[in-house]
């Protein structure tokens, strides 16, 4: 992957929501709140030369695995592949199309190059462990990446995988909780309080990073922190805001999903310098 | 005499067998390796090929579906309401969507745990897998077919759900090894068909020998071997299907799918009413309050062949 300084990555970020919004409103459905919540975590995961994933090669058994646990933020997730260069950025139009390898939830069946389909909360952590268990089976040396939401950790089986990945001492697996604090009811913690949530990873045998998931130094900093510990799973838990990049969407439930009215995306493609 | 074996131990057995041939083998088991008859292969395959991942079906079964995404070939068996009942979601998104290898096993089918009662009997997982896109379903009558089945589920590359008894039963004479989507017509008749799946035909085989009726064992259900079926429902123009299952969603069910859309008959679905179990000493107390005894089968299949 590239490998691009600061400035850079926060402009590409920036086009990206750009993109991201496109697509929703071009599609007339999508979970927007945690799209831009996420993306400068991908971003600094793909572009700032931490995730080994290898776009000419993509079956190259190397390369980091990269799995999408909350499924329906995955508009910033195929922004980023596409620009990648996985597959055309023609394609990103034609999001939740019928037919479409662009899913509203990925699916590998329609988009094979996924390392797992996603959409239903709580599955994709314990795919990653089954991943990461394999690696540590046949002595590989890549890196399991899993991008999980906060409100998927109301899911019980999110903390059965948390369980198993400390037990077999899953090194190799990194944890990136995009904590933007809301999620389809309302703020995480009067919904179903998760806090002390990294007290939590710890008495779970995890290491900790808490760090700003917009701040790209951080992310940087800290993604290649994580991948440097040996036994001991990583979560990094980034504080995030739900539709960050757009004034009025910021920290409003109301755009976890939905769609802008023509107003609303005018002025939020304006907000992110767009035309 | 009739040597009685159960399918659980032809399970370990076979899975045994095959892990040591095939290196792509895993042995998943979320904390039930001793009642499902691979805890033996813990310390035979050693710890990098067995995995006792705790009581906690759901995240066996997303990490089953991780190892086959990475190219090995897990098997995860548990009781029947666990595995599938228990994780349904994870099969359906996981293992299906991902169309990841992954092997399912189901022990403890229908009333062969007896004394624990209704919540440890499954008499639904038929009609849970059957309705999965991708999903195989097997259903084998007998130890050796179970055996069979095994190695026909490793063969087929996709996720493969078997269904397996606790109890020693009677073998049901197999011709050849498991073919999926066969199903094996055990004896020729002209009055009615008689479709059977699971363990249930060791003891059919025996109740039936003075009636005029053609005896299929039905071992995979899905994909349903609709010619056999059909072609046999041309001949003797009546069916009954009989499982130890709910009589909703099951071969019964699948059955009278097929033969509604192309061939019509009359079909008579023999299972367990749509009702939960309960405890009983034995599995036979159950066969009896829930009409699977010879007595009442043969009395409810005389009705039918009378109408």
């Amino acid at each position: 992957m590239s490998n691009l300084p600061i400035p850079k990555l926060e402009e590409k970020a920036t086009r990206l929501r750009r993109q991201v919004l496109q697509m929703i409103h071009q599609a007339g459905s999508g979970h927007l709140g945690g799209s831009l919540s996420s993306l400068d975590i991908l971003v600094a995961l793909f572009f700032g030369g931490v995730i080994r994933y290898n776009c000419q090669d993509h079956n190259d058994p190397r390369r980091d695995r990269f799995i999408l646990s909350n499924g329906h933020v995955c508009p910033a997730y195929y922004a980023v592949l596409a620009e990648c260069g996985l597959f055309d950025k023609e394609e990103l139009d034609s999001l939740r199309d019928l037919g479409s390898p662009l899913q509203g939830h990925p699916s590998k069946t329609f988009l094979p190059l996924l390392d797992s389909s996603s959409g239903s909360l709580g599955q994709g952590l314990g795919v990653a462990v089954g991943r990461a268990l394999s690696a540590a089976i046949k002595g590989e040396h890549h890196n399991i990446y899993c991008l999980t939401s906060d409100g998927e950790h109301d899911e019980g089986s999110t903390w059965e995988a948390i369980l198993t990945a400390s037990h077999y001492r899953l090194g190799n697996l990194i944890n990136i909780i995009d904590r933007n604090g809301m999620q389809i009811g309302g703020e995480t913690e009067s919904v179903l309080a998760l806090e002390p949530l990294a007290e939590k990873y710890k008495t779970f045998g995890w290491e900790v990073f808490i760090i700003s998931g917009h701040d790209y130094s951080e992310l940087l900093q800290t993604l290649c922190q994580a991948k440097d510990s040996h036994r001991t799973p990583s979560v990094i838990i980034a504080q995030t805001i739900l539709g960050r990049g757009v004034s009025f969407m910021e920290n409003k439930k109301r755009f976890h999903s939905g769609v802008l009215s023509e107003e609303e995306y005018r002025q939020a493609m304006k907000e992110l310098g767009g035309s | 005499m009739v040597k009685l074996k159960s399918q659980r131990d032809a399970y370990g057995e076979a899975l045994l067998a095959l892990a040591q041939k095939d290196e792509r083998v895993l042995v998943l088991s979320p904390d039930l390796g001793s009642s499902t008859r691979v805890e033996k292969l813990a310390s035979k395959l050693g710890e990098d090929r067995f995995f006792n991942l705790g009581v906690a079906e759901q995240n066996a079964v997303s990490i089953a579906a991780g190892l086959a995404l990475e190219g090995f070939v897990p098997f995860l068996s548990s009781f029947a309401v666990f595995i599938p009942g228990r994780a349904f979601d994870q099969i359906r998104v996981s293992v299906c969507q991902n169309r990841a290898n992954v092997k399912l096993v189901g022990s403890h089918l229908g009333f062969s745990n007896a004394g624990d009662g209704a919540s440890a009997q499954s008499i639904e997982d038929l009609a849970l897998m059957r309705v999965l896109p991708e999903m195989v379903v097997l259903s084998p009558a007998d130890a050796d077919q179970a055996r069979s089945a095994v190695f026909a589920a490793a063969k087929h590359q996709g996720p493969v759900y078997i269904r397996i008894s606790r109890d020693k039963t009677a073998p049901v004479d197999q011709g050849e090894d498991f073919v999926i989507g066969r199903a094996e017509v055990l004896r020729l008749g002209k009055k009615a068909t008689i479709i059977a799946t699971g363990p249930i035909i060791s003891r059919l085989l025996n109740w039936v020998t003075d009636l005029d009726v053609e005896l299929i064992n039905c071992a995979t259900i899905k994909p349903l071997d609709e010619k056999t079926i059909i072609s046999s429902a041309k001949k003797t123009g009546r069916v009954i299907t009989i499982e130890e299952h709910s009589i909703i969603g099951g071969l019964g069910s699948a059955v009278a799918e097929a033969l509604s859309t192309v061939y019509p008959v009359p079909v008579k679905r023999i299972g367990i009413p749509d009702c939960f179990g309960q405890s009983a000493r034995k599995p036979e107390d159950l066969y009896q309050k829930y009409g699977l005894t010879k007595n009442k089968l043969k009395k409810e299949i005389m009705q039918f062949l009378e109408k």
